[in-house]
């Protein structure tokens, strides 16, 4: 038997794709901890269908996964076009394409029993498909994937998916043996006949691999004695927001955020907390504030629609000052939108959708790594500020599922106690520090404290008062807060040279996506930087003078934003992302945005394509001139 | 509350370290003759028999005239949002359920905005006294009407009468799984109001109250000229609320037996006349907040890190 042909490469790109209900996510995520164990970096997107039981073999009902694996033990995203699918069916394979996903000369890995098949459609939608493939420049490798499986098990549909894992191990030069570990632990509590079949089917699917493929792929990975873990950004929130210490979550299920109460309600109990389903959105957030009011600062999560409702409780925890976190797994909008797909629309309802003036700080981590580190950022802030954070996650975090050095659980801080000790008679729950805006909230038990807190404008003293002086002040200390947290920032950090011709600005889960366009832009001699804002209130100082020192900033973000082209379009109407609303205000500089709503992340190309698009719009004008405030305002 | 009642309170408590002026705050700010007056005194009263500390009690309330009681108690208070005070009471009792809450809502308040609370706190049962200030009408927004508003009454969004039957909360109440405490009194009946109270607050569980609140200033001719031409019935069981027999001049009594619920539910459904006393009590349905922290775990800071650890674990792949 000749083994395939071994062909190194740096990093790949690799979906699998079934019908829901097929096994392609179990697949890939046993391929993708094999991946990981061998050492490769890695990131993985989950395709899920919008359905529950969505027809089969149709588009609609292509489940499975994107793993982008690589030697480097860091990736960052998603990545670009995938370099190879493996489909159950051609309608899988097809959605993919449909999806933008896939490589002109993607390598098509395809269950042929399509080809031979009694239903007449089928056979003629699968040669449809592959001709289309073919005539992009595919290869495609017949696979007799159901065929090989029914020799082991007498229903393919409980096998297929560890035959194609096997041939995947083949196909990747991985190790079957590693392959066979991963896959008992990953039915660790299923019977052992189950077990038996899944790793004897994967070894199948391996040899046949090596027996039948032509070449095959190496990607080495680069030994590291760190150890590392591998998990989706909603699992690092809820081990995160353990980790901070919180003791009560209070949700409403609502997609792409439920997962992360799954998770923290399988374990939260064991560390003395406990996840509450409330009625509602609004009792949700209701719940967490009384928690928080009664000294136990506590956290709620949830997706744009529930942000809505949440709005007038977001008021009342900033008229208190009661601490508070929310967490808004973004998903695409308005209304119910595009509930499992990326987007990164709530930036301005986060900043601004509490009526009246409701200072607050908005915090947005920009990978998986950061989910689990962020929450106790937020819970940090949220009481020694007495503030409102929130917390903006998205879908692609969500679900996504990245390799990082494991977190040092053992430098996790005890739980805070309650100070329950008295306080003199007439203690003020207002004292305000009249710079900072800072005071130290009074918790129910303690003597001495008594006193209503109260949604109504108040002194110091905390009584309802309602003339304009008073009224002035509080809103003059709630906002002070933000100054003084905003003293306390660091100048964030350009990606690249400090200076050019055009810097990306970007937030949350496009960082990594930005910072290998950057990077792929200056390989080819261009003068493209980048910086990530974690902060999004306060903004972090120096934003003005970072990007006084390029000709362009552009605002890279995953929102709606006008084409300057389309029709009745004017310099005048025009609407810009989000972020660049927001820069745009506080800068004072002509701030434009490369936002747009896929529904799936960016690619790292199509920033780098978009760079090289404005660079060259930029050649034809006069030389360097540094960006400039806008006329007549500065 | 007169000189002669609180000197006798304070002879029959005098072992008690507490005074009514303790649980005294700022002066209340309700209308001369408004029933919410009655509903303060009778609170601070029960605080002071059962002595407890000004500092662990917790008031939370919604928005509007009623809403306003925390402000007048010295004890901690939340005055939150309208409709919004059960979440909030849940929330603390979640988290501190060492802390006797009490709830004060409206009518608007609880079964208008604040309905899908009022369902779901009924159902979690959280160890709390749930009081509303029933007024039948909007009045911190000056007279529109409510859930409970008489039929045809005329308000300023109805100023040609109604157009539904109003709400019986009572009905809605006991319709509820794990309903345990369900009490309805009046504010012009004063010793039958602090009774009712006292025995809500002795109950385990959400002890729910309606309290038919006297609002002279957008209702002056409600419940029959503020009680006078109201026609109750009184609620008659040796473990009920007792009826002191100078209430027998407003209504009869009726012997009912509130641990039976097929008769609580036939009760709560009649509103001629108007049940008084205590509908419906079962000790036995156990708290929300209870069955959570039993279900919880404790573990000090060690075993705490070393199960989170353990987690980590279960994620880490070299
Ligand atoms: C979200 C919201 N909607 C409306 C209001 C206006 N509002 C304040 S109190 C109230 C109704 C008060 O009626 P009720 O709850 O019966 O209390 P009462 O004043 O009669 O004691 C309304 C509609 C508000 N404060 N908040
Ligand atoms: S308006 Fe009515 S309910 Fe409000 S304080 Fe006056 S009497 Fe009481
Ligand atoms: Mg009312």
């Amino acid at each position: 038997m000749t083994r395939p042909r071994r062909i190194s490469l740096p990093e790949h790109t690799v979906e699998i794709v079934s019908d829901a209900g097929e096994g392609a996510q179990k697949a890939a995520i046993a391929f993708a901890q094999l991946c990981a164990k061998a050492g490769n970096g890695l990131w993985t997107v989950e395709i899920i269908p919008s359905e529950i039981r969505p027809p089969p073999h149709t588009t609609g009902s292509a489940s499975g996964n994107r793993i982008r694996l690589a030697e480097r033990s860091q990736v960052t995203n998603a990545g670009n076009l995938a370099n190879v699918v493996l489909a159950f069916n051609e309608m899988a394979l097809l959605s993919r394409l449909q999806a933008e996903s896939l490589a002109d000369d993607v390598l098509v890995l395809i269950d042929d029993q399509w080809a031979t098949h009694e239903n007449e459609n089928y056979r003629v939608s699968y040669r449809d498909v592959v001709e289309q493939f073919r005539a992009r420049g595919s290869t495609i490798l017949e696979i007799p994937l159901q065929r090989e499986t029914l020799r082991h098990v007498e229903d393919a549909q409980q096998g297929k998916n560890m035959f194609a894992v096997g041939l995947l191990c083949a196909l990747y030069s991985k190790d079957v043996l590693v392959l066979q570990e991963v896959i008992r632990k990953i039915f660790k509590g299923k019977s052992k006949q189950v077990v038996d079949l899944a790793v004897k089917l994967a070894g199948a699917g391996y040899e046949y691999g090596l027996a039948n493929l032509e070449q095959c792929f190496e990607i080495n990975a680069v030994p590291t004695d760190v150890p590392k873990v591998a998990m989706n950004g909603n699992t690092a929130l809820a081990l995160g927001a353990i980790a901070a210490g919180f003791e009560l979550c209070s949700m409403y299920p609502i997609t792409p955020a439920t997962s992360a109460s799954h998770a923290l309600s399988d374990l939260f109990e064991d560390f003395g907390g406990f996840v509450h389903q409330a009625e509602d959105e609004i009792a949700a957030i209701g719940v967490a504030l009384g928690a928080s009011y009664a000294g136990k600062t506590a956290l709620t999560i949830t997706s744009g629609p529930g942000m809505a409702l949440k709005a007038e409780f977001q008021g009342l925890a900033v008229m208190t000052e009661t601490p508070l976190v929310i967490v808004d797994v973004q998903r695409g909008g308005p209304s119910t939108g595009l509930p499992t797909k990326i987007e990164q629309s709530d930036l301005l309802h986060a900043l601004y959708g509490a009526p009246g003036d409701a200072p607050k700080v908005v915090l947005a981590p920009s990978t998986i790594e950061e989910c689990y580190y962020i929450l106790s950022v937020a819970r940090k802030i949220a009481e020694e500020f007495r503030m409102l954070v929130i917390v903006l996650s998205d879908a692609n975090l969500a679900t996504g599922q990245q390799l990082f050095d494991r977190p040092n659980v053992f430098a996790t801080p005890p739980r805070s106690q309650l100070d329950l000790s008295p306080v003199p008679t007439n203690a003020l729950p207002y004292a305000w520090d009249p710079t900072t805006g800072l005071s130290e909230r009074l918790i129910p038990g303690q003597p001495g404290g008594m006193g209503v807190t109260t949604s109504l404008n108040h002194d110091r003293d905390g009584k309802a008062c309602y003339d304009a002086e008073r009224n002035k002040r509080g809103h003059a200390m709630r906002s002070r807060k933000l100054a003084a947290l905003q003293q306390t920032l660091q100048r964030p950090r350009v990606h690249g040279a400090p200076e050019g011709e055009l810097l990306l600005v970007g937030w949350g889960s496009t960082r990594g996506a930005i910072e290998e366009a950057v990077d792929m832009a200056r390989g080819a001699g261009h003068s493209v930087s980048s910086v990530h804002l974690q902060f999004l209130s306060p903004l972090p100082p120096g934003l003005k003078d970072i990007f006084t020192k390029f000709r362009r900033v552009i605002t890279v973000e995953l929102n709606y934003s006008d084409d300057p082209q389309a029709p009745l379009i004017t310099e005048e109407n025009r609407r810009y992302g989000q972020l660049a609303w927001v820069l745009r205000a506080a800068t004072l500089l002509d701030i434009d945005c490369f936002a747009n709503v896929p529904g799936r992340p960016y690619m790292p190309v199509e920033i780098l394509d978009e760079a090289k698009r404005i660079l060259a719009t930029m050649d034809t004008k006069s030389p360097a001139q540094r960006l400039t405030a806008v006329e007549g305002v500065s | 509350m007169s000189a002669i009642a609180k000197e006798s309170l304070l002879e029959v408590c005098a072992a008690d370290t507490h005074t009514l002026e303790d649980y005294d705050a700022e002066r209340p700010r309700w209308c001369k003759g408004c029933g919410d007056h009655g509903v303060l005194a009778a609170l601070q009263r029960v605080l002071r028999k059962n002595n407890v500390e000004p500092e662990n009690a917790v008031a939370v309330s919604g928005i509007g005239c009623s809403s306003r009681l925390p402000h007048y108690l010295n004890t901690y208070g939340f005055h939150g949002i309208h409709g919004r005070a059960l979440p909030i009471a849940t929330g603390v009792r979640l988290s501190r359920p060492e802390l006797p809450v009490i709830a004060i809502m409206g009518d608007g308040d609880c079964f208008s905005i604040g309905g899908n609370h009022w369902l779901h706190a009924i159902r979690y049962n959280i160890n709390a006294v749930v009081l509303v200030l029933d007024n039948e009408v909007y009045a911190l927004t000056k007279m529109q009407a409510s859930p409970t508003t008489p039929d045809g009454w005329k308000t300023n969004t109805t100023p040609r009468g109604t157009y539904l039957h109003p709400l019986n909360p009572l009905s809605a109440v006991m319709g509820m799984t794990n309903v345990s405490f369900l009490a309805q009194t009046a504010t012009w009946l004063p010793a039958h109001l602090d009774e009712t109270i006292e025995k809500a607050w002795d109950h385990h569980g959400l002890s729910f109250v309606r309290i038919l609140q006297r609002c002279p200033v957008f209702m002056p001719t409600a419940f029959g000229e503020g009680g006078v031409h109201f026609p109750v019935v009184f609620l008659e069981h040796e473990d009920g609320i007792p009826i002191h027999p100078s209430l027998l001049n407003r209504g009869p009594a009726q012997p009912h037996d509130h641990r039976n619920i097929n008769e609580a539910q036939r009760v709560a459904v009649t509103v001629d006349p108007a049940p008084m006393g205590l509908l419906y009590q079962n000790p036995e349905v156990p708290a929300y907040e209870e069955i959570r922290w039993q279900r919880k775990a404790k573990p000090d800071y060690e075993t705490f890190l070393q199960r989170l650890d353990a987690a980590m674990d279960n994620y880490t792949v070299s």
